[in-house]
């Protein structure tokens, strides 16, 4: 295990010069830009309204909570593609190209060599993932007079680790799969948990318990998910009354909290992750 | 002191095909082994077996004494892939540092400076690898199989992308190894280099060993030709042995010679004897 420093310091390298982190960035300079232009408006106009509709409801929470709730999905979306790019192609697609096999001749050892791809991309996730909500957080709080959400430590934290997961979850297919296909795969595992979570939004508006277990299930199967609800959901966490009623009616108003047994579950979850991987790579040839 | 290489029995299938069906190879330290053979004749199996990237189905291979691909053999070899990349954005310097901390060597700099020497890249040593041709990055590979002294080189088709002035280059580090007492197996479907440079050669055709031996041995006497004013002269059977008998014999009779060749079969001829002029 000597090796792994050695392989993280590798993959940060790799990491920072592909071109996939200048398109993130990029990306994620125009979503801030865009982000900062829609809550100064958002701000502006719910300013604006008044009137017995509105009464008893704090705006700028109904306002902040929605705006910031969709840039932590933003977040999530933007760190999901950095996560999936730098590990698609980790194992199978860098055995293809002629990477991996001056690598694992090394006196490393594969599990060392995965644990340090792993770790290697799961520190630039996370660090761009907490500075993209750092940012997003501020600006809505300048455009929204010191809006705050009700929690801003644990959303955070939970975004990372959805991510994290996200990243251990392509590592792992990265050994069977070649890149595309992995690429595509994760994709739309992403994309299901996305689903599962708007199906228990949708259930618990329709008070559909067949919806709301569909969700709870997948959410349990795919933690990143879950995470990110229960993200949505602290932001709001001590709201109560006609204000949380209309936040509720929002998009992201509808997110549940999975428990306390959501975080050592994520755990566990990378631990099988890796474990699954680390098992699969031994047993691979190259 | 174990041998470098011990292969027994080594058999492997993937699928319904076998590519590996019995082999035993043995290369003892400071040996030179050249591995020929047809394409898919399983000598990248083989060599990739020797470094653990491959998992033999059934058999045996022990580097320097430990099983192949523990990490004790692992830290035995050098390796230079057929297919290899190293990525574009490192240097020469810098990728061979990260092989040595990879390998744990504690050559340093100095080690750097003298694998770049021994490849002819001395002058490169600060260009990175997306700015080399084809035939600079093989020599960078080779460099960098030899990282933290190897006591087992396995090279697999090393000089493919070579000019014949970079082939040069790597026989002549091939024979620096062995006086250093490094063993080599060369994987190489040049037939003149192998001939050149290697002790032994396994010829592998179809997963089976089909030809073994020093290359001297392998080949077969192909008789005498004199050069004389009537031409040139040709006893199919005689050997080296009988020339200077034979030279008197025509120089008695009044003819005047001008030239004696002692002919014997190739490696080329021997290889295509082995394995029935195939090729897949």
């Amino acid at each position: 295990m000597r090796a792994v420093p050695v392989v993280i310091a590798y993959s940060l390298r790799e990491s920072l010069r592909r071109k996939v982190f200048v398109v993130v960035l990029l990306l994620t300079i125009a979503f801030l830009g865009l982000y900062w232009l829609g809550v100064v408006r958002a701000f502006e106009e719910a300013r604006g309204l008044g009137g017995p509709a509105t009464e008893g409801v704090d705006l700028d929470v109904v306002v902040g909570s929605t705006l910031f709730g969709l840039s932590m999905f933003a977040t999530l979306f933007l760190g999901a593609v950095l996560a999936v790019f730098l590990t698609l192609g980790a194992v199978r697609g860098d055995a293809e190209l002629g990477l991996l096999q001056p690598l694992v001749v090394r006196p490393v050892g594969r599990a060392a060599l995965l644990l340090g791809r792993f770790v290697g991309a799961a520190a630039v996730c996370t660090v761009y993932v907490l500075a993209v909500y750092t940012a997003a957080l501020l600006i809505t709080r300048a455009a929204g007079d010191g809006y705050l959400p009700d929690r801003i430590v644990t959303p955070g934290l939970g975004l990372a680790a959805a991510v994290t997961i996200i990243a251990a979850m392509s590592l792992l297919g990265s050994v069977f799969l070649a890149s595309t296909a992995n690429g595509i795969a994760i994709f739309m595992i992403f994309g299901a948990g996305l689903v599962s979570g708007l199906l228990g939004q949708i259930g618990e508006a329709l008070q559909s318990e067949t919806l709301e277990s569909v969700a709870r299930f997948t959410s349990w199967v795919l933690p990143f998910e879950a995470l990110y609800q229960a993200g949505l959901a602290a932001i709001t966490a001590d709201t109560l009354g006609f204000t949380r009623f209309a936040v509720r009616l929002g998009p992201f108003g509808g997110a549940q909290e999975a428990g306390p047994l959501l975080w050592p579950w994520a755990l566990v979850y990378l631990c099988l992750l890796g474990t699954a991987a680390v098992v699969g790579f031994a047993r691979r040839d190259l | 002191m174990p041998a470098a290489l011990v292969a027994l029995g080594l058999v492997k299938r993937y699928g319904d095909a076998e590519a590996l069906r019995g082999v035993d190879v043995r290369v003892d330290e400071g040996e030179l082994v050249g591995l020929l053979g047809p394409n898919g004749a399983g000598k990248s199996t083989l060599v990739k077996i020797a470094c653990g990237l491959v998992h033999p189905s059934s058999g045996s291979a022990e580097v320097d004494g430990a099983p192949a691909g523990s990490a004790r053999a692992r830290a035995a070899i050098g390796y230079l892939a057929e297919l290899f990349r190293f990525p574009g954005w490192y240097s020469a310097d810098e990728l061979l540092g990260l092989h040595q901390r990879l390998t744990g060597s504690s050559g340093g700099r100095g080690e750097r400076n003298e694998l770049l020497e021994l490849v002819g890249l001395a002058e490169a040593r600060d260009r990175r690898v997306e700015a080399m041709s084809k035939g600079m990055q093989q020599r960078l590979g080779i460099a960098q199989a030899l990282v933290g002294s190897p006591r087992l080189l396995l090279l697999d088709e090393p000089t493919s992308a070579l000019d014949p002035v970079g082939r040069r280059t790597v026989r002549e580090l091939l024979e620096e190894l062995r006086r250093r007492g490094v063993a080599v197996l060369l994987n190489s479907h040049l037939l003149s280099e192998v001939e050149l440079v290697c002790d032994r050669v396994v010829i592998l055709y179809d997963g089976r060993v089909v030809s073994a031996g020093r290359p001297a041995d392998l080949a077969r006497p192909g008789g005498v030709e004199i050069d004389t004013d009537d031409g040139v002269r040709s006893f199919a059977s005689a050997g080296r042995d009988d020339a200077p008998a034979i030279v008197a014999d025509l120089v008695a009779a009044g003819e005047r010679v001008y030239g004696v060749r002692v002919l014997s079969t190739s490696l080329e001829d021997v290889y295509l004897e082995a394995v029935g002029g195939q090729t897949t």
